[in-house]
């Protein structure tokens, strides 16, 4: 411990929360584009086409299993130099599209996972009363399966933060680029993305227990757990009564 | 069920012999939180004693049998297990609250069969019955997997001793379940409404097994059940257990057929109709 | 409901094709680099694999000694290792990956001593605190029963766990685990930036030698990493079948 410099850690603190905006700013920038792109995916999945269901359902698979680092640098080294269609995109946009898109598989799941929970009954009801189609998602549906979705959305926001920093690769310069930056000029690592830890901690953990909070509450109002890739697994645990 | 078990003498004869009671409750206190569920229980049991537990929701039946098998703590009083307290041991003279090693001790007498069955999912049938006596008795694999398969065998499962308990319904799991408790030799038995989860076609061949287990005599039983005609038939005593404590005991002729309690009158009224 | 999927008049294709005379240019350059971009990455595959491999052993290893300890009844020990769960998993992989490699080093005086400690310490560390989650979820939510009927077999605690929880409780976790597997794998992407020869890593250099290859080059780098993932797939998925059944074996 005796190589901790405070005089360092008030020297740089300054300067690495100038990325705060930044950063905070291309989360929420991807967490939107994410939130809208995933309907496109949720859309897709809802063609009733086998073929079309399938290469979705592999391109999404493809997209959520290789690295958003990779995808990133695709974004913003290749696409330039893709023939006809490659335009050149900065950092941040490269950022919103790669972690967007990333994410937006993510999303999309995470919307099916809602609208899948709204029972049965519901959409027997629903024809039933010869509701039009609009009506029939907009009065039915909808206000059914999103409820139960946000506190996972929520975690997403918190996750989508966390793989932010990604972006400084590319060039973004936001707290962790500010804290390299500052890292090589003073060739002084330790105090820089110590602050940056301290940051990510202080901003993420109460914003995770806002939405464990949120998440208890959705589902005492609901009378059933939040439908996510893990729920029906708990359940199956609970009902290992033999 | 074969004949084997219909050969055994009469269950009279060793319960009416003067012993030492298996179990005793002396004034036993429980409650949760500041709900007081038990208001002085005091029960002696004879080895081989069946004993019949009646009462309405609620009145602590389950909770009795719990304490004794050491899955609810008394709030006050003792319970004794053959002449060992349960809850305590002597430390210096003095009375303190049990550990872990020495409830093992105790509670190897005891065995309980439950409501919901318990059976463990990821273990075959025979698995289930097997690993208790060789982990915990510290019996060998051969002999634990040959009372297993005779045990199971016995209830009338001889055949399904590699399924998984998924696959059976709920009465072979229960008798599944019995088997399990069986194979580790308990001196007392507890079941606890071992029917009541059942569809109403499956109650009897587990009515049946519990039957012919008492026949077999040398075990005491407790059973907290709702089958009134099952308790006639085969408990050498009945208790009524309402608001916490035991307000009637006595043979089944006379608590369950000539009740003097009102309040047994009328829980009785209920099951009559 | 039922969208529409119209595809381009056959015309309107050719007309599109014929726009620009460097498409095709552009398509000969792409196919004829994977030539020379492949045998380069193939290169990197060994080192993605063994930190893959080495993160997901420790990373394994820390879940479940966390995740224990969580349930203990040793305050201390359920509090500190409560700290530990909450600081990886508060803050993010990347930065845990450079603390470690750069900042180690300054506050404690000594070196990890190689990059692949510090990347495969990084990621077993920030996993391992999620997947801590996982396994006292899972042992928590064995039902309760169960612990009832061992006790009343008259197991002891240890056989309990050993016997009857844990077993259950694992199937339970299998299916998270093999997702995490897939998240790791993601996650071994970022040692290239602490200087690992990885898949990216070649692929990094390839595309700074020649910019116009990028395309090809970080194509196949997700292909590749796509190849690795597929097998984890299908074993998330046929652990998602075997905790299903809850009876494996
Ligand atoms: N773990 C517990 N925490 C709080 N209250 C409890 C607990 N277990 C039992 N009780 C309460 O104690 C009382 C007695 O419960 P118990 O299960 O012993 O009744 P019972 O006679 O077996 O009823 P039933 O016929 O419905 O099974 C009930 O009011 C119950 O709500
Ligand atoms: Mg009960």
């Amino acid at each position: 411990m005796n190589n901790w410099n405070w005089d360092i850690f008030f020297d740089a603190f300054p300067i690495v929360i100038q990325g705060l905006g930044i950063t905070i700013g291309l989360t929420f920038a991807c967490y939107i584009f994410a939130l809208v792109f995933g309907f496109v995916w949720t859309f897709l999945r809802r063609i009733p086409y086998k073929p079309i269901n399938w290469i979705v359902t592999w391109v999404m698979e493809f997209i959520r299993s290789t690295p958003p680092l990779v995808q990133l640098f695709f974004i913003f080294y290749a696409l330039p130099m893709v023939p006809v269609v490659g335009v050149a995109l900065d950092p941040f946009t490269s950022a919103v599209l790669g972690l967007g898109v990333h994410f937006s598989t993510y999303i999309g799941e995470v919307y099916r996972s809602g609208i899948e929970g709204v029972e049965k009954g519901q959409w027997e009801a629903s024809k039933a009363l010869n509701f039009s189609t609009t009506k029939k998602w907009t009065k039915i549906i909808l206000p059914q399966a999103i409820p139960p979705t946000i506190p996972m959305l929520g975690n997403y926001l918190i996750i989508m933060f966390k793989e932010v920093p990604l972006a400084s690769t590319i060039g973004v310069v936001g707290i962790l680029q500010m804290a390299n930056d500052y890292g090589a000029q003073h060739w002084r690592y330790l105090e820089p993305l110590t602050i940056v830890a301290i940051l990510f901690l202080v901003l993420s953990y109460p914003s995770a227990i806002l939405v464990s909070k949120l998440e208890k509450k959705m589902n005492r109002r609901f009378d059933k757990k939040a439908p996510t890739g893990s729920k029906p697994l708990k359940e199956e645990g609970k009902g290992a009564v033999m | 069920m074969s004949e084997q078990t219909l050969q055994n003498e009469d269950k009279t004869d060793q319960s009416k012999s003067k012993q030492e009671p298996i179990v005793k409750y002396e004034d036993v206190h429980k409650s949760f939180g500041d709900v007081q569920v038990l208001k002085g229980i005091n029960l002696d049991i004879m080895p081989g004693e069946k004993v019949a537990v009646i009462g309405p929701s609620g009145s602590g039946k389950t909770t009795i049998i719990r304490m004794l098998m050491t899955l609810e703590q008394p709030t006050s009083g003792h319970i004794i297990v053959d002449g060992q307290y349960l809850w305590h041991m002597e430390q210096d003279g003095k009375l303190v609250p049990a550990n872990e090693k020495h409830l093992r001790e105790v509670r190897g007498d005891i065995g309980m069969v439950f409501q919901h069955f318990n059976l463990f999912p990821h273990m075959t049938i025979l698995e289930n019955c097997m690993t208790a006596p060789i982990h915990v008795q510290k019996e060998d694999k051969e002999s634990a997997k040959k009372r297993s398969i005779e045990m199971l065998e016995k209830v009338g499962l001889g055949d399904k001793l590699d399924n998984y308990p998924s696959q059976l319904s709920g009465g072979q799991k229960q008798r599944v379940a019995m088997a399990r408790a069986l194979v580790m030799r308990p001196k007392v038995m507890l079941f606890d409404e071992v029917t009541s989860a059942l569809d109403p076609e499956l109650v009897g061949e587990v009515l049946e097994v519990i039957r012919d287990i008492a026949k077999e005599g040398e075990m005491a039983m407790v059973l907290v059940t709702h089958e009134m005609e099952f308790a006639i038939d085969i408990a050498d005593r009945v208790l009524f257990l309402d608001e916490g404590v035991i307000a009637e005991e006595g043979p089944p002729s006379q608590v369950i057929e000539n009740p003097t309690n009102e309040r047994l009158q009328t829980f009785l009224h209920r099951f009559r109709s | 409901m039922t969208p529409r999927v119209r595809l381009p008049h056959p015309g309107g294709l050719t007309l599109f094709l014929m726009l620009d005379q460097s498409f095709y240019k552009g398509v000969i350059i792409i196919f004829s680099t994977i030539g020379e971009v492949f045998p380069v990455l193939l290169k990197g595959i060994e080192i993605t694999i063994v930190v893959l491999v080495l993160s997901a052993i420790f990373g394994y290893l820390f879940a479940f000694i966390a995740g224990l300890c969580r349930l203990s009844n040793n305050l201390i020990l359920r509090k500190f290792t409560g700290f530990y769960v909450e600081v990886f998993r508060g803050t993010s992989l990347i930065v845990q990956l450079f603390w470690l490699y750069y900042a180690i080093p300054m506050l404690f005086g000594f070196d990890l001593g190689s990059n692949l400690l510090a990347g495969v310490l990084a990621i077993a560390l920030n996993y391992g605190a999620y997947m801590s989650e996982i396994v006292r979820g899972s042992i928590l939510s064995v039902a309760k029963g169960q612990t009832e009927a061992a006790t009343a077999l008259n197991m002891s605690r240890f056989q309990r766990m050993r016997f009857v929880i844990f077993p259950q409780a694992v199937r339970m976790m299998l299916p998270e685990f093999g997702n995490y597997l897939i998240q790791m794998l993601k996650a071994t992407s970022l040692v290239s930036l602490i200087g690992m020869t990885d898949i990216l890593y070649h692929g990094n250099i390839l595309r700074s030698s020649d910019l116009s290859a990028a395309p090809t080059v970080y194509f196949l780098v997700l292909v590749f990493y796509f190849i690795i993932a597929l097998p984890l797939i299908f074993l998330t998925r046929k652990m998602e079948d075997i905790s299903k059944k809850g009876v494996a074996s």
